[in-house]
């Protein structure tokens, strides 16, 4: 009986255990050479980076950005480079301090949670290694990392409601669809549509839900309204999933949407099948959430070993919003993701 | 008379089916009062011009159908093994990836199938038959608390899900393939009310023709006595737990083909949280033992119902799972055995004082 447990015990840990490392490749196992801590390069010599990134499941935007990073962070581009990957900001902080204990050179970071780096950081600092975050920031001193390359999410909104008043329609009945209540793509995208809706007498919110960036409960609550004999002519979902949702309900109660259509459908994301139903005039707008931060970050790396600091400390992407009236197949194959 | 009277109110009381009854009651009710167009339906076509049913009651019907075929799985694995699966959600990811990765082959946007619709079906019910089978062994033969050995399929199945199909999220085109979450053309009602409808049948005849409800009760009643009367306990929870990776997969299956592709971080997400609430709200005991199907049916069928109302009435989306918890706090505190004796002791009580009026 006793040994039944233990070995039931045991079996149970190192299936939990295969299944943590399963999604966690984690950053340790390369190779430490001890002679790294002269940060001059010579020419030739290959530059260390470890990339903390959170799980490339999560969604398409970081499957895209994953991609990005391994194609650009490689050998022939000059880097060895080790990834490690997490959602949570507990498992990051044990990488980043394995990373410095392998002394990379540069420690490139996605954080999971904004709280709780302030040590490893240091850590970093003291032994020069040189801190570069992208996609989110951290709550910690500027003096900490040499850039953050990041997304404005209020930004995205803004261009999204521009473009949106800019089609000049009479009134504006909006179904407001929100992502995660509290995640900067929701507050960032609804707070840009709750001050215009203020500020304007008309527009008009007619349900303001969240569907939690899922496709299901968004067809749901469009479903709704539709049940409820409510009208509305413009579909703001805070991202493309929910987008799909939206318009399924809208096809199932034989509601005409895309250009020139009874409802205008926005989304956000850009993901390559969105784009398309842009491009098929199915859908208006699609506000891109650039996940290409492989490039800014290469350059920033070059300019540091060059000794020329980055100009300022947070550098926020460059964010197209496309209209499915000016959208072409050249932006669907370079954008989607 | 009187006696008869109350008795009868007892009985219904005492009934486990009560309280799930007693809470799609209260929620009509509600509905009623507040707005009696809740219960339109109306017969409308659809984009493609083929007649469908909508309105509120269509849409609970349909939504809810995934929800009631985990919960018939999930009430025979808390009888059988007095504890719960929590993969049920990564469960549905895995299912429906293999679905998609079966058809999609290794495109992610193909025009045509790689391979008839039922040969996806098969590949994905077996699939989810092993992860059940990996479950149930865990916790029938190594005898593993079911929450923790399902745990580790509930943190891992997404990331095998989305490695099933080398991290890309497939789109099938083909419009046969939608049908089975959403219409047959022709056919007004959507097709995974019909699916849950089979579901229901099979489980019922199951129940009727062999010993499965016995079994499942006596081994989590007692499971050393019913090994002593010659059940093998372990055989039992071991296939209760492959029965529900069956429920997965047509779950699974529905859900992949309401939208013809798949989100391995948000597909189901949560699901499993509101299967063991419907089973729960059915009244079983969530430790095991008796159970009742149709409460546990109807339990999921009020959990939609709810879920509707508040997307009806435009509840503040913050607020939203906090008026969810609060219904769902009172529905389970009123089914809890102590506040049920209480209600049908004071009920006794009334009955006996205007008895002892009468005699006067």
């Amino acid at each position: 009986m006793k040994i039944k447990k233990t070995l039931a015990m045991l079996l149970s840990l190192t299936l939990g255990l295969c299944a943590f490392t399963g999604c966690g490749e984690t950053a340790g196992n390369s190779s430490t050479d001890n002679n790294t801590t002269n940060n001059a390069k010579p020419s030739g010599e290959l530059i260390k980076v470890a990339i903390i990134n959170n799980d490339p499941n999560e969604s398409g935007y970081r499957t895209a950005n994953d991609k990005d990073m391994k194609a650009t962070f490689t050998k022939e581009n000059g880097y060895d480079a080790q990834f490690a990957y997490s959602l949570k900001n507990d498992e990051q902080i044990a990488a980043a301090k394995q990373a410095i204990q392998d002394e990379v050179d540069y420690l490139i970071i996605s954080a999971a949670g904004t709280s709780g780096w302030d040590s490893v950081l240091q850590d970093a600092k003291a032994q020069e290694i040189k801190v570069i975050l992208f996609d989110r920031t951290i709550d910690a001193d500027e003096s900490l990392y040499e850039a953050s390359i990041v997304s404005d999410m209020a930004k995205e909104g803004d261009t999204a409601v521009s473009w949106l008043a800019s089609q000049k329609l009479s009134e504006y009945n909006i179904i407001h669809i929100q992502g995660v209540m509290g995640s900067a793509a929701q507050i960032g995208r609804s707070g840009a549509l709750d001050d215009k809706v203020k500020a304007e007498s008309s527009w008009n919110i007619v349900t303001q839900q969240t569907a939690e960036w899922n496709a299901e409960t968004a067809q749901q609550i469009v479903q709704s309204v539709i049940d409820s004999g409510k009208k509305f002519n413009v579909i703001y979902a805070e991202n493309d999933d929910m987008a799909k949702g939206a318009v399924a309900a809208l096809d199932k109660a034989n509601i005409s949407h895309g250009v020139g259509k009874d409802v205008i459908v926005m989304g956000f994301d850009c993901n390559k099948w969105a784009l398309e139903e842009l491009l098929k005039g199915n859908w208006n707008y699609d506000g891109q959430c650039n996940p290409f931060q492989a490039s800014y970050i290469h350059d920033i790396i070059t300019n540091l070993e060059n000794g020329k600091a980055p100009e300022s400390k947070t550098i926020i992407m460059d964010e197209k919003g496309f209209d499915a009236s000016s959208i072409s197949q050249a932006d669907v194959d370079q954008y989607g993701i | 008379m009187a006696d008869k009277k109350t008795n009868f109110f007892m009985k219904l009381i005492k009934n486990q089916i009560f309280i799930p009854i007693a809470a799609l009651l209260i929620l009509v009710i509600f509905n009623l009062i507040a707005d009696p167009s809740f219960f339109a339906i109306s017969l409308d076509k659809n984009s493609n011009g083929d007649p469908v049913l909508s309105g509120n009651i269509i849409t609970i019907l349909d939504n809810a159908s995934e929800l009631v075929i985990l919960a018939i799985g999930m009430t025979l694995v808390t009888a059988a093994s007095g504890g719960q699966d929590i993969s049920v959600g990564a469960g549905i990811a895995l299912a429906g990836s293999v679905v998609l990765r079966v058809l999609c082959g290794t495109e992610s946007r193909t025009e045509t199938l790689h391979a008839p619709i039922i040969v996806a079906f098969i590949a994905c019910c077996i699939v989810a038959m092993l992860f059940g089978a990996f479950n149930g062994v865990l916790v029938a033969y190594f005898k593993i608390q079911p929450m923790v050995a399902t745990l580790i399929l509930f943190t891992a199945g997404r990331s095998i899900a989305a490695w099933i199909n080398n991290n890309e999220l497939p789109i099938i085109s083909d419009i046969k393939f939608s049908y089975y979450g959403n219409f047959i053309p022709g056919i007004p009602v959507p097709t995974p009310v019909f699916i849950a409808i089979l579901c229901m049948i099979i489980i019922a005849l199951v129940l009727r023709f062999t010993k499965l409800g016995l079994f499942t009760q006596a081994v989590g009643i007692n499971s050393e006595s019913s090994r002593l009367n010659g059940i093998n306990p372990q055989l039992v929870k071991f296939s209760t737990y492959v029965i529900l990776g069956l429920c997965v997969a047509v779950a699974g299956f529905i859900k992949v083909s309401r939208f013809s592709t798949i989100n391995y971080s948000v597909i189901a997400k949560d699901i499993e949280m509101d299967a063991i609430l419907a089973v729960a709200l059915g009244g079983n005991a969530l430790s095991g033992g008796k159970f009742n199907m149709p409460a546990s049916i109807l339990g999921a069928y009020v959990i939609q119902f709810l879920t509707t109302t508040l997307f009806k009435f435009n509840v503040v989306a913050s607020a939203l799972p906090a008026y969810k918890a609060i219904v769902v706090i009172l529905l389970v505190v009123l089914s809890s055995p102590v506040v049920r004796d209480k209600i049908a002791s004071l009920k006794k009580k009334a009955a006996s004082n205007t008895a002892a009026g009468g005699a006067h």
